[in-house]
């Protein structure tokens, strides 16, 4: 799917890069904690997290994901968004919960990966 | 890349939000020297695990990179506390790091352990109360 296509299924609000939905992504993760994101994640594309500030956005770049989408509609502030606007990551916020978010995305065909 | 590039960074000591500008800042610049994206990947993730722990457990220090034509070699220097046992603090999900940074999703104890899992090469030297010197290797093959 893409990152548009997630916004639809989450009815998720594009709030940065729209320019970049048009992106596939095949495998997610959620956490809130970055330090798990970092220990954990492989070849993720993206990440759903309740967590809400600027180490979010630094821990995507490190980790290659390319979009990220905040639960529990969580709002990043202005400084998030321009990080990511300086990167290129599509920042998506939905009112779901992680477990809901996750659940739909997953029915939809998105996964989380392989195990390390 | 036939000469080395040697870069530094003064990470600060209080400001949390600012914590990995020098790992984004190495990693942009290892893309245009186009590094293989794997070592990339590797250099990001152990640096800015590193420099998070920095910020949080010694008021920051100083980073050095030095990036030749086969290894990428980081020296991550602060004069922090220092570690107690560095055995245990190499063990997954041990953490010192206090609540505060855990409600900023950090502090699960895996910064350490991840730095060597993600490093070809890592060395930790430490004495406490002077400070902690970790120095990491990453190949490109």
């Amino acid at each position: 799917m893409t990152i548009k296509d997630i916004s639809e299924i989450l009815h998720a609000e594009v709030l940065c890069c729209e320019e970049n939905i048009t992106h596939e992504v095949h495998t997610a993760c959620g956490s809130d904690m970055m330090s798990d994101v970092l220990a954990y994640v492989k070849n993720q594309s993206v990440l759903l997290t309740g967590l809400c500030n600027p180490q979010v956005v630094r821990t995507a770049e490190m980790m290659d994901i390319i979009c990220i989408v905040f639960v529990r509609g969580k709002i990043p502030d202005e400084g998030m968004l321009e990080l990511a606007r300086e990167r290129g990551i599509p920042l998506l916020s939905t009112k779901h919960r992680m477990f809901n978010a996750c659940g739909l995305l997953y029915d939809k065909g998105l996964r989380g990966g392989d195990l390390k | 890349m036939s000469n080395s590039i040697k870069l530094t960074y003064q990470v600060s000591d209080d400001d949390f939000t600012r914590a990995g500008e020098a790992s984004s800042n190495v990693k942009s610049k290892l893309k245009m020297m186009n590094v293989p994206p794997d070592a990339i990947r590797k250099v990001a993730i152990s640096m800015y695990e590193g420099e998070i722990n920095m910020v949080i457990h010694a008021n920051g220090g100083t980073i050095t990179v030095e990036i030749s034509k086969d290894c990428i070699t980081m020296v991550l220097a602060d004069k922090g506390p220092g570690i107690k046992n560095i055995e245990q603090a190499m063990q997954a999900g041990f953490s010192t790091a206090p609540d505060n940074i855990r409600t900023l999703g950090f502090g699960a104890g895996m910064g350490l352990p991840n730095m060597k899992k993600y490093s070809d090469e890592m060395d930790i030297q430490t004495e406490i109360g002077v400070g902690t010197t970790v120095t990491m290797k990453v190949y490109i093959q």
